[in-house]
């Protein structure tokens, strides 16, 4: 199809010969920071940034009005393509909102799997924000070990549900499968093998003269801005509010977890930096007591909750009650009660929440996505004027960004 | 997948007539494919995946690019909404011939599981497209996959990009 | 002539309802001493409220659209909730031919999370709260965007998410979900022009769909011949598939319920 078409060069963007003698360039939606579709339009002043204008909606897919026609089950894998990184987080986030909303309690071992799955995306996705973060700074050798490190965490999920980025391993009411045999031994040889990873990567770029100089004082957030803007994880904690979902709104296991939040009072990208390192950390902790709570726990998947929640698969095959209502749940959809659910999560990326607000129908009458990447992005146009051109690309990598969550 | 054994003498096994230049230019083109970089969503993870340390891409004699003058191949990974679509397309304009597209995943092959009023419903609406990838989002084997069997297209070509006419089925 | 649907709503509607149930409701609770009875006492201080009750362990505060500004400068100010987590709305219109707007307000001391709703008619703007939190820069323009609720004083109101020259109001009801002519061949207007609409045809909405080259084009995946030429020619030894005998894990170990004898 090597038809003509209507677009024309772009060269009126370029705007060099105004009075204020300003530079308005177009910090393009394909650029090679791995980040995805952001359009920034910038204006410099010589290599300063003066004003920052960022543009998204460049991966808008409607993932909202989806939501409002399409029954519950249905929408979940629709969830794990929001966070792409860090897939079980977000199916967690909106099976979390619904299990509030229908009220039901979501058995142990189902709880146990669900937080392991959840904090072993975390690892994944920290290791994914070390990588991308050190391939746009420039220190691209991080780039291939972090990602030797995320195909064994890759591993163990593919092991569990059989895919590597979107998982969708989890349901509203628990988790439909049981962890094979062996995995627990799996995931214990990753865990004893992750630390000195990740030692690798801090003696690398800790104390580095030339990563330090990228990082420090580049992308100040003070605390004022932080919560203005509705910034959350890494960079509310990285301004010195020592705020965790995990811990303060505790959901799942994480009530009786034992875990520290690293708290950083620098409000820069290096202290941020060092954030993610420790949080990685804390997850390695988190699992291994998981490790040891998942034999004590009754083998129990799925909610008991009739009305909502199909049976166990033995029972669907055997009972007829329970393949009636199997076939009416997958066919019609399960009615939650009417009224609004706002469930918070602790996302990699930040707070992550849905709120759904049903009227009794199978599909929800307003399903809204609390991004947490989106108000990152807002505060990049705050972030932004007075530093560096070279700063930027750090400053992008720093708030890592999904704009799977930005457009939903 | 035991078409690694390419004989290169002969047309790639294949019963088309080559001349030896044409030959020797193919061998040069296809094994150092070099792509844009162009993922868009979640595919473009795997695309990343696929050329770091465990499929290593770099050993095919791809090596991802960020200029669009600078590549052959232009990988679509992920879902092209419309307000992109115009930059895709401007983007596929400056790429200079020859070129290829590879289209990687459900999205970009047919709108994926968005069948919403953003999504363009396959990215061959506006960009033809050699390589269509199934998958969501498709392991790094497929697309290392997908780069052998572009690479197996490309020795069946002439050397002359103007006798290469697209197919187009419809 | 086809069955009159309203265009009003065109969400997906369940195709079978039971003709005598009643949906449950969420229990609405009284608000009860401590850090609740303080907020709505502050709270009706300085606004007019028209309901309160606590659903779900956040506090649920129903206000008048005039007053936004005032009651979130209370909570702020006055109570603590100095991070907005999120603001938008709610499309109501064919029922009521009211928009809900609702801010979700968090305290980081107290781990409280408030809820604050108003109503407004369709025509009817509201008041922008930029001034008490940077966050709305972003959310209320994504509210114009999707709605088409206009936003008063804002800095910088303009179309966020969808192309700027797009029409229409994607999250509204009576929007199509796979979207009206105008989306449906916005790209090719842009890129091509009107003329190319018959070149390219239109989207294919079908997902199940089934074409008639379909078993004919994906037969020979990994052997293919160029266009017209004949398969028997091509000299391929076929290599069959091996199945590993081992499954990678064997999900019924330690259950005693053996559905199936056969392997």
């Amino acid at each position: 199809m090597q038809q003509p078409n209507k677009l024309k060069p772009f060269f009126e963007n370029l705007n060099f010969e105004r009075e204020d003698n300003t530079m308005v360039i177009n910090f393009g939606p394909q650029h090679p920071s791995a980040h995805g579709q952001l359009r920034l339009v910038l204006e410099l002043q010589g290599e300063q940034v003066v004003k920052a204008l960022p543009d998204i909606g460049y991966l808008h897919r409607g993932v909202e009005k989806m939501g409002e026609n399409m029954i519950y089950n249905e929408f979940l894998p629709t969830t794990d393509r929001l966070d792409y990184i860090a897939s079980t987080s977000n199916n967690y986030a909106f099976a979390h909102a619904v299990e509030k909303l229908i009220d039901i309690e979501v058995p142990r071992r189902a709880q146990v799997i669900r937080t392991m799955l959840l904090e072993l995306s975390r690892i994944i996705s920290h290791l994914f924000f070390l990588a991308t973060h050190a391939l746009d700074v420039g220190a691209m050798s991080i780039f291939l070990y972090a990602f030797r490190e995320r195909e064994y965490a890759m591993d163990l999920m593919e092991d569990y549900c059989g895919a590597r980025l979107t998982h969708s391993a989890v349901r509203i009411g628990g988790v439909p499968l049981d962890l094979p045999e062996g995995w627990t031994d799996s995931l214990s040889k990753f865990l004893d093998d992750l630390p000195e990873q990740i030692k690798l990567y801090e003696d690398l770029l800790t104390e580095n003269r030339i990563w330090k100089m990228r990082l420090e004082d580049v992308g100040i957030v003070t605390p004022e801005q932080a919560l203005s803007w509705g910034c959350s994880g890494v960079m509310l904690r990285g301004s010195g509010i020592e705020y965790d979902i995990r811990k303060e709104e505790p959901y799942e296991l994480y009530g009786e977890l034992d875990f520290d939040i690293p708290v950083s009072d620098r409000c820069d990208s290096y202290g941020r930096y060092r954030l993610y390192m420790e949080e990685m950390k804390e997850s390695i902790k988190i699992l291994r007591q998981l490790i040891e709570m998942y034999p004590e726990t009754e083998p129990q998947l799925m909610a008991h909750a009739p009305r909502y929640i199909s049976a166990p698969k033995e029972e669907i095959m055997t009972q007829n009650y329970a393949l009636m209502q199997h076939f009416v749940l997958v066919t019609q959809g399960m009615r939650p009660p009417k009224g609004t659910v706002y469930a918070p999560t602790e996302s990699p990326k930040g707070e992550l929440g849905f709120l759904i607000r049903s009227e009794g129908e199978p599909y929800a009458y307003r399903l809204k996505c609390r991004a947490p990447s989106f108000f990152h992005t807002g505060i990049l146009q705050d972030l932004l004027p007075g530093t560096y051109i070279a700063d930027v690309v750090t400053i992008i990598g720093s708030t890592n960004i999904i704009f799977g969550e930005v457009d939903r | 997948m035991a078409q690694h054994q390419v004989n290169y003498a002969s047309a790639g096994g294949l019963p088309v007539a080559l001349t030896t230049v044409d030959k020797l230019v193919n061998w040069g083109r296809s094994n150092s494919l070099w792509p844009l970089t162009y993922g868009l969503a979640c595919c473009a993870i795997e695309m990343m995946a696929s050329g770091a340390s465990r499929f290593d891409f770099d050993r095919m004699g791809v090596i991802f690019r960020a200029s669009p003058r600078q590549a052959d191949v232009m990988i679509l990974a992920g879902t092209l909404s419309k307000k992109h679509a115009e930059f895709a397309r401007r983007l596929y304009d400056q790429m200079a011939e020859p070129k290829w597209v590879i289209s990687m995943g459900s999205c970009a092959n047919t709108g994926g599981m968005f069948n919403t009023y953003a999504t363009v419903q396959g990215v061959d609406r506006i960009i033809p497209v050699d390589i269509y990838l199934p998958g969501c989002a498709p392991r790094p084997e497929t697309l290392q996959y997908a780069m052998m069997m572009l690479q197996k297209k490309i020795r069946r070509e002439s050397a002359d990009m103007k006798k290469n006419k697209k197919q187009r089925f419809v | 002539m086809r069955k009159y649907t309203p265009k009003d709503n065109v969400q997906k509607r369940a195709k079978y309802n039971d003709r005598f149930w009643v949906a449950p409701t969420v229990p609405r609770l009284e608000v009860e001493e401590g850090h609740f009875r303080d907020v709505a006492d502050k709270m009706a201080g300085s606004v007019e409220v028209l309901d309160i009750y606590v659903e779900i362990g956040q506090l649920v505060i129903h206000i008048n659209p005039q007053e936004n500004l005032k009651a979130l400068e209370t909570l702020r100010d006055e109570c603590g909730y100095t991070v907005c987590s999120e603001l938008s709305a709610i499309d109501y219109l064919a029922r009521d031919g009211e928009f809900e707007i609702f801010y979700q307000m968090l305290n980081i001391k107290e781990r409280k999370r408030v809820r604050v709703i108003t109503r407004i008619a369709e025509n009817q703007a509201i008041e922008s709260i930029v001034p008490l939190f940077d966050m709305a820069k972003f959310a209320e323009r994504e509210m114009y965007d999707m709605f088409g609720i206009y936003v008063n004083n804002h800095p910088y109101l303009k179309r966020i998410i969808m192309p700027d020259d797009w029409e229409g109001h994607p999250l509204r009801k009576s929007y199509p979900m796979q979207g009206d002519e105008f989306a449906s061949w916005y790209e090719v207007d842009k890129i091509f022009g009107k003329e190319y609409r018959d070149v390219i045809g239109p989207e294919n909405r079908d997902q199940a769909r089934v074409d008639r080259y379909d078993t004919q084009r994906f037969a020979r995946v990994g052997k293919e011949v160029p266009f017209g030429a004949d398969p028997a020619l091509v000299d391929e030894t076929e290599t069959p598939i091996e199945y590993s005998s081992a499954p990678l894990a064997d999900y019924n170990a330690g259950k005693h319920v053996e559905l199936d004898k056969r392997k």
